[in-house]
Protein backbone atom coordinates (compact mmCIF):
# COMPACT_ATOMS: atom_id res chain seq x y z
CA UNK A 1 0.00 0.00 0.00
CA UNK A 2 2.90 2.36 -0.73
CA UNK A 3 2.35 6.25 -1.55
CA UNK A 4 4.80 7.97 -3.28
CA UNK A 5 3.79 11.64 -2.22
CA UNK A 6 3.06 13.66 0.47
CA UNK A 7 0.08 15.66 1.36
CA UNK A 8 -0.71 18.59 -0.72
CA UNK A 9 2.86 18.23 -3.04
CA UNK A 10 2.43 19.56 -6.82
CA UNK A 11 1.71 16.68 -9.43
CA UNK A 12 2.11 16.77 -12.99
CA UNK A 13 0.20 13.90 -15.63
CA UNK A 14 1.89 10.53 -15.11
CA UNK A 15 3.71 10.80 -12.10
CA UNK A 16 2.90 7.77 -9.88
CA UNK A 17 0.46 8.25 -6.90
CA UNK A 18 0.18 5.23 -4.86
CA UNK A 19 -0.39 1.24 -5.99
CA UNK A 20 -2.56 -1.27 -5.08
CA UNK A 21 -5.21 -0.97 -2.19
CA UNK A 22 -6.28 2.64 -2.77
CA UNK A 23 -9.38 3.97 -4.78
CA UNK A 24 -8.74 6.20 -7.71
CA UNK A 25 -10.31 9.63 -7.01
CA UNK A 26 -10.57 13.12 -9.37
CA UNK A 27 -7.74 13.47 -12.01
CA UNK A 28 -6.51 9.95 -11.47
CA UNK A 29 -6.16 7.12 -13.60
CA UNK A 30 -5.82 3.41 -12.24
CA UNK A 31 -3.57 1.18 -14.30
CA UNK A 32 -2.92 -2.25 -13.63
CA UNK A 33 -2.68 -1.60 -9.91
CA UNK A 34 -1.13 2.15 -9.92
CA UNK A 35 -2.98 5.14 -9.81
CA UNK A 36 -0.96 8.20 -11.68
CA UNK A 37 -2.22 11.87 -11.85
CA UNK A 38 -4.05 13.05 -15.23
CA UNK A 39 -3.68 16.75 -14.54
CA UNK A 40 -1.20 18.78 -12.76
CA UNK A 41 -2.44 19.93 -9.61
CA UNK A 42 -1.90 18.89 -5.13
CA UNK A 43 -1.67 15.42 -4.39
CA UNK A 44 -4.03 14.89 -1.42
CA UNK A 45 -4.88 11.09 0.28
CA UNK A 46 -7.61 10.60 1.99
CA UNK A 47 -8.56 7.14 3.92
CA UNK A 48 -8.54 4.78 0.61
CA UNK A 49 -9.00 7.28 -2.28
CA UNK A 50 -6.11 9.35 -3.66
CA UNK A 51 -7.24 12.11 -5.59
CA UNK A 52 -5.54 15.58 -6.95
CA UNK A 53 -7.09 18.64 -6.88
CA UNK A 54 -6.52 20.17 -10.34
CA UNK A 55 -4.54 23.38 -10.69
CA UNK A 56 -6.70 23.89 -14.10
CA UNK A 57 -9.81 22.21 -15.24
CA UNK A 58 -13.24 22.53 -17.09
CA UNK A 59 -16.77 22.66 -16.36
CA UNK A 60 -18.18 19.45 -17.22
CA UNK A 61 -22.21 19.41 -17.23
CA UNK A 62 -23.85 17.45 -14.83
CA UNK A 63 -27.66 16.34 -14.81
CA UNK A 64 -29.58 18.91 -12.16
CA UNK A 65 -26.59 21.18 -12.33
CA UNK A 66 -27.93 24.86 -12.52
CA UNK A 67 -25.86 26.55 -14.93
CA UNK A 68 -25.16 30.36 -16.43
CA UNK A 69 -25.36 30.21 -20.07
CA UNK A 70 -25.30 32.71 -22.94
CA UNK A 71 -27.40 32.40 -25.97
CA UNK A 72 -25.18 31.52 -28.82
CA UNK A 73 -27.82 30.79 -31.81
CA UNK A 74 -31.47 30.67 -32.30
CA UNK A 75 -32.66 27.85 -34.02
CA UNK A 76 -35.90 26.63 -36.02
CA UNK A 77 -36.67 24.32 -32.53
CA UNK A 78 -35.16 26.17 -29.55
CA UNK A 79 -31.49 27.54 -28.58
CA UNK A 80 -27.75 27.31 -28.40
CA UNK A 81 -26.48 28.03 -25.23
CA UNK A 82 -22.77 28.46 -24.49
CA UNK A 83 -21.86 27.20 -20.68
CA UNK A 84 -18.27 27.52 -20.76
CA UNK A 85 -17.86 23.55 -21.61
CA UNK A 86 -16.38 21.21 -24.34
CA UNK A 87 -19.68 21.34 -25.48
CA UNK A 88 -22.57 23.56 -26.23
CA UNK A 89 -25.68 23.21 -24.78
CA UNK A 90 -29.69 23.49 -26.19
CA UNK A 91 -32.78 24.78 -24.94
CA UNK A 92 -36.10 23.96 -26.96
CA UNK A 93 -38.69 25.65 -27.07
CA UNK A 94 -40.72 23.33 -25.00
CA UNK A 95 -38.41 23.67 -22.53
CA UNK A 96 -38.77 27.22 -22.26
CA UNK A 97 -42.45 27.85 -22.56
CA UNK A 98 -45.31 26.58 -20.72
CA UNK A 99 -48.14 26.11 -23.30
CA UNK A 100 -46.66 23.51 -26.50
CA UNK A 101 -44.80 25.40 -29.50
CA UNK A 102 -46.07 26.91 -32.24
CA UNK A 103 -43.87 28.05 -34.98
CA UNK A 104 -46.11 30.48 -36.17
CA UNK A 105 -47.26 32.45 -33.69
CA UNK A 106 -44.40 31.89 -31.41
CA UNK A 107 -41.34 34.04 -31.78
CA UNK A 108 -37.80 32.46 -30.48
CA UNK A 109 -35.64 35.56 -30.55
CA UNK A 110 -38.32 37.80 -28.68
CA UNK A 111 -37.81 35.84 -25.61
CA UNK A 112 -34.05 34.52 -25.43
CA UNK A 113 -32.18 36.58 -28.13
CA UNK A 114 -28.53 36.32 -29.07
CA UNK A 115 -26.14 37.87 -26.36
CA UNK A 116 -28.87 37.18 -23.43
CA UNK A 117 -28.06 35.59 -20.39
CA UNK A 118 -29.99 32.87 -18.99
CA UNK A 119 -30.07 30.64 -15.98
CA UNK A 120 -30.91 27.03 -16.75
CA UNK A 121 -30.85 23.79 -15.37
CA UNK A 122 -29.74 20.59 -17.07
CA UNK A 123 -31.79 17.87 -17.36
CA UNK A 124 -29.96 15.17 -19.85
CA UNK A 125 -26.55 14.65 -20.71
CA UNK A 126 -24.74 11.52 -21.68
CA UNK A 127 -22.02 10.75 -24.00
CA UNK A 128 -23.93 10.06 -27.37
CA UNK A 129 -25.56 13.64 -27.28
CA UNK A 130 -25.24 18.12 -26.18
CA UNK A 131 -26.36 18.87 -22.66
CA UNK A 132 -30.30 19.32 -22.52
CA UNK A 133 -31.39 22.57 -20.59
CA UNK A 134 -34.56 24.09 -19.44
CA UNK A 135 -35.88 27.32 -17.54
CA UNK A 136 -39.31 25.78 -16.40
CA UNK A 137 -38.67 26.17 -13.02
CA UNK A 138 -38.74 28.84 -10.27
CA UNK A 139 -35.35 30.76 -10.23
CA UNK A 140 -34.91 30.14 -14.03
CA UNK A 141 -34.57 32.21 -16.99
CA UNK A 142 -33.19 35.03 -18.60
CA UNK A 143 -30.87 37.07 -16.81
CA UNK A 144 -32.08 40.96 -16.90
CA UNK A 145 -29.85 42.82 -14.72
CA UNK A 146 -26.96 42.21 -12.09
CA UNK A 147 -23.62 41.41 -13.20
CA UNK A 148 -22.09 38.09 -13.51
CA UNK A 149 -17.89 36.64 -12.90
CA UNK A 150 -16.32 33.93 -13.60
CA UNK A 151 -14.35 32.01 -11.21
CA UNK A 152 -13.15 28.15 -11.75
CA UNK A 153 -15.65 25.64 -11.30
CA UNK A 154 -13.59 23.84 -8.80
CA UNK A 155 -13.78 26.63 -6.43
CA UNK A 156 -17.69 26.73 -6.39
CA UNK A 157 -18.45 24.49 -3.76
CA UNK A 158 -16.27 26.43 -1.38
CA UNK A 159 -18.00 29.69 -2.58
CA UNK A 160 -21.03 27.86 -1.42
CA UNK A 161 -19.61 25.91 1.98
CA UNK A 162 -20.74 23.61 3.99
CA UNK A 163 -24.31 23.28 3.88
CA UNK A 164 -24.76 26.56 2.32
CA UNK A 165 -22.90 28.45 5.06
CA UNK A 166 -20.31 30.69 2.86
CA UNK A 167 -23.54 31.52 0.28
CA UNK A 168 -25.50 32.64 3.27
CA UNK A 169 -23.06 34.55 4.96
CA UNK A 170 -21.85 36.15 1.64
CA UNK A 171 -25.62 37.00 1.05
CA UNK A 172 -26.38 38.73 4.65
CA UNK A 173 -23.56 40.96 4.58
CA UNK A 174 -23.44 42.16 1.54
CA UNK A 175 -27.83 42.17 1.26
CA UNK A 176 -27.46 41.01 -2.46
CA UNK A 177 -29.07 38.37 -4.06
CA UNK A 178 -26.55 35.70 -5.19
CA UNK A 179 -27.36 33.14 -7.76
CA UNK A 180 -24.46 30.19 -8.59
CA UNK A 181 -23.85 28.90 -11.83
CA UNK A 182 -22.16 25.19 -11.47
CA UNK A 183 -20.23 26.30 -14.12
CA UNK A 184 -18.31 28.53 -12.94
CA UNK A 185 -20.68 31.51 -13.29
CA UNK A 186 -22.06 34.04 -10.49
CA UNK A 187 -25.10 36.68 -10.66
CA UNK A 188 -24.79 39.06 -8.30
CA UNK A 189 -28.02 41.55 -7.62
CA UNK A 190 -27.10 44.41 -4.88
CA UNK A 191 -29.53 47.35 -3.84
CA UNK A 192 -26.15 49.60 -4.88
CA UNK A 193 -22.87 49.37 -7.15
CA UNK A 194 -21.41 49.08 -3.51
CA UNK A 195 -22.93 46.06 -2.14
CA UNK A 196 -21.91 44.57 -5.68
CA UNK A 197 -18.30 45.47 -5.39
CA UNK A 198 -18.33 44.02 -2.00
CA UNK A 199 -19.84 40.47 -3.02
CA UNK A 200 -17.46 40.46 -5.61
CA UNK A 201 -14.38 40.85 -3.33
CA UNK A 202 -15.40 38.08 -1.07
CA UNK A 203 -15.90 36.13 -3.96
CA UNK A 204 -12.54 36.69 -5.75
CA UNK A 205 -10.90 36.08 -1.91
CA UNK A 206 -12.54 32.80 -1.50
CA UNK A 207 -11.36 31.65 -5.23
CA UNK A 208 -7.56 32.66 -4.11
CA UNK A 209 -7.87 31.09 -0.64
CA UNK A 210 -9.82 28.37 -1.46
CA UNK A 211 -7.88 25.55 0.14
CA UNK A 212 -7.65 27.10 3.37
CA UNK A 213 -9.29 26.84 6.82
CA UNK A 214 -11.46 29.67 8.67
CA UNK A 215 -11.94 31.22 5.00
CA UNK A 216 -15.89 31.80 6.00
CA UNK A 217 -14.61 33.91 9.07
CA UNK A 218 -12.08 35.79 7.01
CA UNK A 219 -14.06 36.61 4.68
CA UNK A 220 -17.07 37.98 7.26
CA UNK A 221 -14.38 40.15 9.10
CA UNK A 222 -12.97 41.20 5.78
CA UNK A 223 -16.97 42.18 4.60
CA UNK A 224 -17.42 43.82 7.93
CA UNK A 225 -14.04 45.67 8.33
CA UNK A 226 -14.85 47.28 4.17
CA UNK A 227 -18.77 48.35 5.41
CA UNK A 228 -16.81 49.62 8.52
CA UNK A 229 -14.66 52.00 6.79
CA UNK A 230 -17.22 53.01 4.50
CA UNK A 231 -19.58 54.20 7.19
CA UNK A 232 -16.45 56.26 8.41
CA UNK A 233 -16.32 57.87 4.95
CA UNK A 234 -19.74 58.33 4.59
CA UNK A 235 -20.36 60.16 7.98
CA UNK A 236 -16.98 62.63 7.41
CA UNK A 237 -18.43 63.31 4.31
CA UNK A 238 -21.89 64.40 5.99
CA UNK A 239 -19.39 65.97 8.54
CA UNK A 240 -17.80 68.00 5.79
CA UNK A 241 -21.28 68.86 4.03
CA UNK A 242 -22.70 70.37 6.85
CA UNK A 243 -19.22 73.05 7.52
CA UNK A 244 -19.69 74.00 3.92
CA UNK B 1 22.84 34.82 -46.89
CA UNK B 2 25.29 32.15 -47.79
CA UNK B 3 25.75 29.22 -45.45
CA UNK B 4 29.84 29.08 -44.66
CA UNK B 5 31.15 25.39 -45.37
CA UNK B 6 32.08 23.67 -42.53
CA UNK B 7 35.27 22.35 -42.29
CA UNK B 8 34.38 19.59 -39.46
CA UNK B 9 31.51 18.74 -37.61
CA UNK B 10 33.28 17.26 -34.30
CA UNK B 11 36.94 17.72 -33.98
CA UNK B 12 39.43 15.28 -32.50
CA UNK B 13 38.80 15.66 -28.70
CA UNK B 14 35.34 14.70 -29.46
CA UNK B 15 34.05 18.26 -28.55
CA UNK B 16 31.16 19.60 -31.24
CA UNK B 17 30.84 23.05 -32.60
CA UNK B 18 28.79 24.58 -30.36
CA UNK B 19 31.50 23.11 -27.30
CA UNK B 20 28.93 20.36 -26.58
CA UNK B 21 30.04 16.77 -25.82
CA UNK B 22 29.05 13.76 -27.60
CA UNK B 23 26.23 12.99 -25.18
CA UNK B 24 24.79 16.47 -24.30
CA UNK B 25 21.61 17.78 -24.64
CA UNK B 26 21.30 21.73 -25.79
CA UNK B 27 20.58 23.64 -22.87
CA UNK B 28 16.55 23.79 -22.63
CA UNK B 29 14.37 26.13 -21.18
CA UNK B 30 10.43 25.54 -20.84
CA UNK B 31 8.13 28.53 -19.86
CA UNK B 32 4.14 27.28 -19.14
CA UNK B 33 1.17 29.76 -19.48
CA UNK B 34 2.80 32.12 -21.80
CA UNK B 35 -0.60 32.95 -23.65
CA UNK B 36 -3.18 34.86 -22.59
CA UNK B 37 -5.70 33.98 -25.34
CA UNK B 38 -5.23 29.98 -25.28
CA UNK B 39 -6.49 27.76 -23.09
CA UNK B 40 -3.24 26.06 -22.57
CA UNK B 41 0.57 27.05 -23.69
CA UNK B 42 4.29 26.78 -23.37
CA UNK B 43 7.15 27.67 -24.56
CA UNK B 44 10.76 26.20 -25.63
CA UNK B 45 13.97 27.72 -25.90
CA UNK B 46 16.43 24.46 -26.56
CA UNK B 47 19.79 25.87 -28.34
CA UNK B 48 18.77 28.38 -30.63
CA UNK B 49 15.16 26.94 -31.40
CA UNK B 50 12.58 28.66 -30.60
CA UNK B 51 8.98 27.01 -30.37
CA UNK B 52 5.72 28.69 -29.08
CA UNK B 53 2.74 25.81 -28.68
CA UNK B 54 -0.96 26.76 -27.99
CA UNK B 55 -3.78 24.74 -27.10
CA UNK B 56 -7.32 25.55 -27.36
CA UNK B 57 -10.11 23.05 -26.10
CA UNK B 58 -11.57 20.53 -25.46
CA UNK B 59 -14.57 22.44 -27.42
CA UNK B 60 -17.38 22.36 -30.13
CA UNK B 61 -15.50 20.37 -33.73
CA UNK B 62 -15.76 22.88 -36.34
CA UNK B 63 -16.83 21.90 -38.82
CA UNK B 64 -19.00 19.10 -37.47
CA UNK B 65 -18.00 16.77 -39.94
CA UNK B 66 -14.59 16.42 -38.37
CA UNK B 67 -16.22 15.40 -34.88
CA UNK B 68 -15.78 11.50 -33.74
CA UNK B 69 -18.45 9.82 -32.01
CA UNK B 70 -16.51 8.51 -29.50
CA UNK B 71 -13.73 10.51 -28.63
CA UNK B 72 -12.04 14.10 -29.08
CA UNK B 73 -10.72 14.85 -32.45
CA UNK B 74 -6.48 15.97 -31.82
CA UNK B 75 -5.71 18.37 -34.70
CA UNK B 76 -2.35 19.31 -34.77
CA UNK B 77 -0.57 22.35 -36.92
CA UNK B 78 2.88 22.53 -36.97
CA UNK B 79 4.29 25.79 -38.69
CA UNK B 80 7.63 27.81 -39.13
CA UNK B 81 7.38 31.11 -39.32
CA UNK B 82 8.88 33.16 -42.12
CA UNK B 83 11.38 34.23 -40.44
CA UNK B 84 12.57 31.24 -38.56
CA UNK B 85 15.25 30.22 -40.76
CA UNK B 86 18.02 31.70 -42.88
CA UNK B 87 16.28 31.81 -46.02
CA UNK B 88 12.56 32.92 -45.95
CA UNK B 89 10.45 30.35 -45.52
CA UNK B 90 7.50 30.46 -47.32
CA UNK B 91 4.24 30.56 -45.36
CA UNK B 92 2.47 28.02 -47.43
CA UNK B 93 2.16 25.05 -45.70
CA UNK B 94 4.94 22.68 -47.13
CA UNK B 95 5.24 18.85 -47.40
CA UNK B 96 7.31 18.87 -44.88
CA UNK B 97 4.85 20.88 -41.95
CA UNK B 98 2.30 18.37 -43.25
CA UNK B 99 4.02 15.44 -42.51
CA UNK B 100 5.11 16.37 -38.87
CA UNK B 101 1.64 18.37 -38.10
CA UNK B 102 0.62 14.42 -38.88
CA UNK B 103 4.00 12.33 -36.79
CA UNK B 104 3.24 15.38 -33.94
CA UNK B 105 -0.35 14.51 -33.91
CA UNK B 106 0.06 10.98 -33.35
CA UNK B 107 2.58 11.02 -31.03
CA UNK B 108 0.29 13.08 -29.04
CA UNK B 109 -2.73 11.47 -29.34
CA UNK B 110 -2.22 7.72 -26.86
CA UNK B 111 -1.65 10.16 -24.16
CA UNK B 112 -4.52 12.57 -24.27
CA UNK B 113 -7.72 10.47 -22.61
CA UNK B 114 -9.93 11.52 -25.59
CA UNK B 115 -12.43 9.18 -24.84
CA UNK B 116 -13.70 11.58 -21.72
CA UNK B 117 -15.26 14.15 -24.21
CA UNK B 118 -16.45 12.59 -27.27
CA UNK B 119 -17.74 15.09 -30.55
CA UNK B 120 -15.54 17.83 -29.72
CA UNK B 121 -12.34 18.80 -30.77
CA UNK B 122 -8.78 19.93 -29.30
CA UNK B 123 -7.00 21.83 -31.40
CA UNK B 124 -3.05 22.47 -31.37
CA UNK B 125 -0.59 24.95 -32.55
CA UNK B 126 2.88 24.46 -32.90
CA UNK B 127 4.87 27.75 -34.21
CA UNK B 128 8.59 27.58 -35.13
CA UNK B 129 9.96 31.24 -33.97
CA UNK B 130 13.40 30.72 -34.85
CA UNK B 131 14.55 26.65 -35.97
CA UNK B 132 18.29 24.94 -35.62
CA UNK B 133 17.37 21.68 -35.60
CA UNK B 134 14.94 18.74 -34.11
CA UNK B 135 12.14 20.90 -34.02
CA UNK B 136 10.13 18.05 -34.54
CA UNK B 137 11.16 17.36 -31.19
CA UNK B 138 11.39 20.48 -28.98
CA UNK B 139 7.55 21.23 -30.83
CA UNK B 140 6.30 18.01 -29.57
CA UNK B 141 7.94 18.27 -25.93
CA UNK B 142 6.22 21.68 -25.46
CA UNK B 143 3.08 21.10 -27.00
CA UNK B 144 3.00 18.29 -24.27
CA UNK B 145 3.54 20.84 -21.90
CA UNK B 146 0.49 23.39 -23.54
CA UNK B 147 -1.63 20.32 -23.55
CA UNK B 148 -0.68 19.90 -19.79
CA UNK B 149 -1.33 23.79 -19.07
CA UNK B 150 -5.35 23.42 -20.61
CA UNK B 151 -5.99 21.36 -17.98
CA UNK B 152 -7.01 18.33 -20.32
CA UNK B 153 -6.39 15.03 -18.66
CA UNK B 154 -3.65 12.84 -19.42
CA UNK B 155 -2.09 9.50 -19.23
CA UNK B 156 1.41 11.02 -19.02
CA UNK B 157 3.46 13.86 -20.67
CA UNK B 158 5.30 13.22 -23.50
CA UNK B 159 8.88 13.75 -24.37
CA UNK B 160 10.95 13.78 -27.49
CA UNK B 161 14.79 14.13 -28.63
CA UNK B 162 16.67 13.13 -31.67
CA UNK B 163 19.83 11.66 -31.43
CA UNK B 164 22.11 10.05 -34.56
CA UNK B 165 25.42 9.48 -36.26
CA UNK B 166 27.66 12.43 -36.97
CA UNK B 167 31.20 11.71 -38.62
CA UNK B 168 31.18 8.54 -37.16
CA UNK B 169 30.41 9.61 -33.74
CA UNK B 170 27.23 8.38 -32.06
CA UNK B 171 25.43 11.71 -31.12
CA UNK B 172 22.75 13.23 -28.76
CA UNK B 173 20.25 15.88 -29.59
CA UNK B 174 22.06 17.06 -33.09
CA UNK B 175 21.45 20.83 -34.50
CA UNK B 176 20.95 22.19 -37.97
CA UNK B 177 24.38 21.61 -39.05
CA UNK B 178 24.84 18.03 -37.79
CA UNK B 179 21.42 17.13 -38.85
CA UNK B 180 22.44 18.54 -42.56
CA UNK B 181 26.00 17.55 -42.74
CA UNK B 182 25.66 14.17 -40.31
CA UNK B 183 25.06 10.56 -41.68
CA UNK B 184 21.93 9.84 -39.39
CA UNK B 185 19.58 11.95 -37.46
CA UNK B 186 16.66 9.96 -35.68
CA UNK B 187 14.05 12.00 -33.68
CA UNK B 188 12.60 9.92 -30.65
CA UNK B 189 9.37 10.08 -28.68
CA UNK B 190 8.87 8.73 -25.60
CA UNK B 191 5.78 8.16 -22.92
CA UNK B 192 7.60 7.28 -19.29
CA UNK B 193 5.08 5.45 -17.88
CA UNK B 194 4.10 3.00 -20.32
CA UNK B 195 7.70 2.73 -21.06
CA UNK B 196 6.15 3.21 -24.97
CA UNK B 197 7.91 5.06 -28.08
CA UNK B 198 5.28 7.40 -30.13
CA UNK B 199 7.67 8.79 -32.41
CA UNK B 200 10.76 7.02 -34.65
CA UNK B 201 11.40 8.28 -37.47
CA UNK B 202 15.16 8.42 -39.69
CA UNK B 203 17.18 10.12 -41.64
CA UNK B 204 20.28 8.13 -42.80
CA UNK B 205 22.23 5.22 -42.82
CA UNK B 206 22.70 3.32 -39.41
CA UNK B 207 23.97 -0.01 -39.10
CA UNK B 208 21.71 -2.64 -36.60
CA UNK B 209 23.87 -2.17 -33.82
CA UNK B 210 24.74 1.80 -34.23
CA UNK B 211 21.25 2.23 -34.39
CA UNK B 212 20.13 -0.09 -30.98
CA UNK B 213 22.59 2.56 -29.16
CA UNK B 214 21.09 5.53 -30.86
CA UNK B 215 17.74 4.65 -29.49
CA UNK B 216 19.35 4.51 -25.90
CA UNK B 217 21.24 7.39 -26.22
CA UNK B 218 17.75 9.60 -28.07
CA UNK B 219 15.54 7.64 -24.22
CA UNK B 220 18.19 9.22 -22.21
CA UNK B 221 17.68 12.40 -23.48
CA UNK B 222 13.69 12.03 -23.22
CA UNK B 223 14.34 11.19 -19.59
CA UNK B 224 16.15 14.24 -19.03
CA UNK B 225 13.81 16.29 -21.64
CA UNK B 226 11.02 15.12 -19.30
CA UNK B 227 12.70 16.36 -16.02
CA UNK B 228 12.96 19.86 -17.51
CA UNK B 229 9.08 19.68 -18.26
CA UNK B 230 7.85 18.70 -15.07
CA UNK B 231 10.08 21.83 -13.29
CA UNK B 232 8.40 24.30 -16.00
CA UNK B 233 4.75 22.85 -14.63
CA UNK B 234 5.76 23.04 -11.36
CA UNK B 235 7.62 26.27 -11.41
CA UNK B 236 4.16 27.97 -12.40
CA UNK B 237 2.55 26.77 -9.11
CA UNK B 238 5.71 27.97 -7.10
CA UNK B 239 4.61 31.71 -8.37
CA UNK B 240 1.05 31.49 -7.54
CA UNK B 241 1.74 30.05 -4.71
CA UNK B 242 4.47 32.92 -3.59
CA UNK B 243 0.87 35.39 -4.71
CA UNK B 244 -0.97 33.88 -2.59
CA UNK B 245 0.80 33.68 0.23
CA UNK B 246 1.76 37.16 0.27
CA UNK B 247 -1.55 37.81 0.30
CA UNK B 248 -1.89 35.76 3.48
CA UNK B 249 1.04 37.35 5.45
CA UNK B 250 -0.67 41.27 3.91
CA UNK B 251 -3.91 39.59 5.57
CA UNK B 252 -2.51 38.28 8.62
CA UNK B 253 -0.28 41.87 9.18
CA UNK B 254 -3.47 43.90 9.14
Amino acid sequence: MPVFYERKQLVTPGDLLAENDYFAGENTHKENGKIYATRVGLVNYEEKRVYVVALKSFYVPMVGDTVIGKVEEVTLGGWIIDIKAPHLAMLRASDALERPFKPQKDDLPSLFDVGDMIIAKIVAYDRTRDPLLTVLERGLGKITRGQIIEIMPTKIPRVIGKQGSMISMLKQETGCQIAIGQNGRILINGKTPDDERLAVMAIRKIEQEAHTTGLTDRVTEMLREEKGEKEVVKSEAKENRKTD
Amino acid sequence: MRQKKIEKLIDEKEIRIDGRKLNDLRPTKIEVGVLGNADGSAYIEQGKNKILAAVYGPKEAHPKHLALPDRAALRCRYHMAPFSVDERKSPAPSRRELELSKVIREALEPSIFTEYYPRTSIDLFIEVLQADGGTRCAGLTVASVALADAGIPMRDLICACAAGKVEGHLVLDLNDYEDKGGDADMPLAYMPTANAVTLLQMDGILSGEEFEQVVKMALEGCKQINQIQKEALRAKYVVAKEIETEKEVEAGEE
